[in-house]
């Protein structure tokens, strides 16, 4: 896959090399501080860095402010942009805003249903959905158009991805899905947190047997474990989630001081496993407030230093 | 048949929305809320005992065989003296029975019920949703199953990555649509309909407030 856009990620990933991202949560206030801490604790382990936008439905700092936070401390973003509370008007006019950055990576989602955050009272939207996002930014960026159809001047250059749960039921529909967005123009895939590895390798064998692995990069979810109170509560709270019993185990039969380096420890495996599994492209390392972790799994992993493109 | 699915106001609300009246009329309807049981004569005479505990004087009360019905007001005539005689009608009926009753009567009136949504019992004492009243009806590459209106987030291209064993990831008491959408399809051997791309909405199909004329 040749690289179409200028983005860094894109670039890596193109050439051959595993692209790693991270995650920086904007603060529920408006310290930019915070985000520029985070953001320095990731410089140079990882190649782009995503940027949530209002998760579990909590009201924070914007997605795109926050990434632009980081771009001037020269990181690569990751604009994330859930279609739960803008229309198609708002998700265009966004993307523009973020363009006029020269931030060149989103990451299209439905985002969590508004229950869960803290204004459970609120409206959806969902005038479109993620993978109208995507064909959308795509028609912005390729044909240079609106989704109304006029045209663009200076198009957005986003290198475009999605999210893909492979271990949400039934799992038959998880490979058909891919495929979707896939068809609507996704080129980079991040996914739930593995801890199941057996199930995310067979979902990649579906993938690679459709020929999906040709047309998308596919960046693995990975999520160190805190404690074992963590484990559990993502096996048993979190849907969608699969944590295996002996993933829980683990966990539980090590001393509790020991238990965040044990999460560590399997995170690093996992990355070790997964670089072997033919079809993933990358590492998508979502330390939950935990960024200052992240270097140390991108060293252990191999993963670093990181490639240098132009 | 499809029904008007409606819920009981608090009856906080309802006394706030009825202060400064003094005598009230009250009116149910035989039809879909006599179904849910939030305004047939049962619920209606339990609203007169509790209005009469709280001060109120009812002047009467009836229950209509369909309030959203224009005969509605000729057999509103039969009260015409306790209709007369109240300073507010208090209306336990979804809001089509109230705006019949508000326009043809054009008088004070309190509806006591939420209208929630436009569903049918699909079990004994359970409703469930089944039209939004998109416009656009995409139901035909569904199964027949909407997704439009059984899927919480309205999402027309496949689940979300928070359907969990079937059911919907914010409510267990619902089933995920699109799981429900898959097995349907499934069993007719038409899983390719789930490929197909579904373009974004025309909400211009009939913009809100909607209105039709028969084409002459």
């Amino acid at each position: 896959m040749n690289a179409k856009t200028p983005s860094k990620l894109e670039k890596i990933m193109a050439a051959g090399h595993f692209g790693v991202t991270s995650e920086c949560g904007p603060p529920r206030g408006s310290d930019p501080d915070v985000i520029r801490k985070k953001g320095e604790l990731l410089k140079g382990y990882v190649d782009a860095v995503n940027v949530t936008d209002n998760q579990t439905s909590v009201v924070r700092t914007s997605s795109l402010a926050a990434c632009i936070h980081l771009k001037l401390i020269g990181l690569e973003p990751v604009l994330q942009m859930v279609t739960r509370d803008r229309n198609r008007i708002a998700l265009q006019s966004d993307i523009l805003g973020a363009a006029s950055f020269d931030i060149h990576n989103m990451l299209c989602l439905s985002g969590d249903h508004q229950s869960f955050g803290d204004n459970p009272q609120g409206q959806n939207v969902h005038d479109l959905d993620s993978m109208q996002l995507i064909q959308t930014v795509r028609k912005m960026r390729d044909e240079g158009k609106f989704l109304g159809g006029d045209e663009i001047k200076r198009p957005p250059k986003m290198f475009v991805g999605a999210a893909e749960n492979p271990f949400a039921d039934p799992f038959e529909i998880r490979a058909i899905r891919l495929g979707k967005k896939v068809e609507a123009g996704a080129e980079f895939i991040q996914t739930q947190c593995i801890y199941n590895l057996d199930k995310f390798e067979e979902w990649v064998r579906q993938a690679r047997d459709r020929g999906l692995t040709e047309k998308v990069f596919i960046m693995a979810g990975i999520t160190p474990l805190k404690s074992v109170g963590m484990a559990k509560y993502m096996k048993n709270r979190v849907p969608g989630m699969d944590v295996p019993d002996d993933v829980v185990k683990r966990m539980a039969d090590t001393p509790k001081e020991k238990q965040a380096e044990e999460g560590v420890k399997i995170c690093i495996e996992t990355i070790q496993r997964l670089k072997e599994c033919k079809g993933v492209s990358g590492f998508h390392i979502m330390a939950i407030e935990w960024e200052e972790k992240v270097p140390d799994i991108v060293k252990e992993a191999g993963l670093y230093p990181r490639p240098q493109v132009d | 048949m499809i029904r008007s699915i409606t819920q009981q106001k608090p009856i906080e609300e309802i006394e706030q929305l009825l202060e400064g009246t003094g005598r009230v009329f009250i009116i149910g309807c035989g039809t879909c809320v006599t179904l849910t049981q939030t305004g047939g004569m049962a619920q209606v005479e339990a609203m007169k005992n509790l209005l009469s505990e709280k001060g109120k004087v009812v002047t009467g009360m009836t229950v209509v065989p369909v309030a959203c019905d224009n005969l509605t007001a000729d057999i509103l005539k039969e009260f015409q003296g306790p209709l007369k005689q109240a300073d507010a009608i208090l209306i336990m009926t979804c809001a089509f029975g109230v705006q019949t009753i508000a326009r043809q009567l054009q008088r004070f009136v309190v509806p006591a019920l939420n209208t929630m949504c436009i569903g049918k019992e699909t079990g004994a004492g359970e409703f469930n949703e089944v039209c939004k009243q998109c416009g656009t009806c995409i139901i035909g590459e569904t199964g027949g199953i909407c997704p439009v209106t059984a899927c919480h987030k309205g999402l027309v291209n496949g689940p979300c990555g928070g359907t969990n064993e079937g059911k919907c990831e914010i409510d267990s008491n619902k089933d995920c649509a699109w799981t429900m959408i898959y097995n349907r399809l499934k069993d007719l051997d038409r899983i390719d309909a789930m490929r197909k791309y579904q373009k974004p909405r025309n909400h211009l199909g009939e913009p809100s407030p909607g209105k039709f004329r028969i084409p002459a």
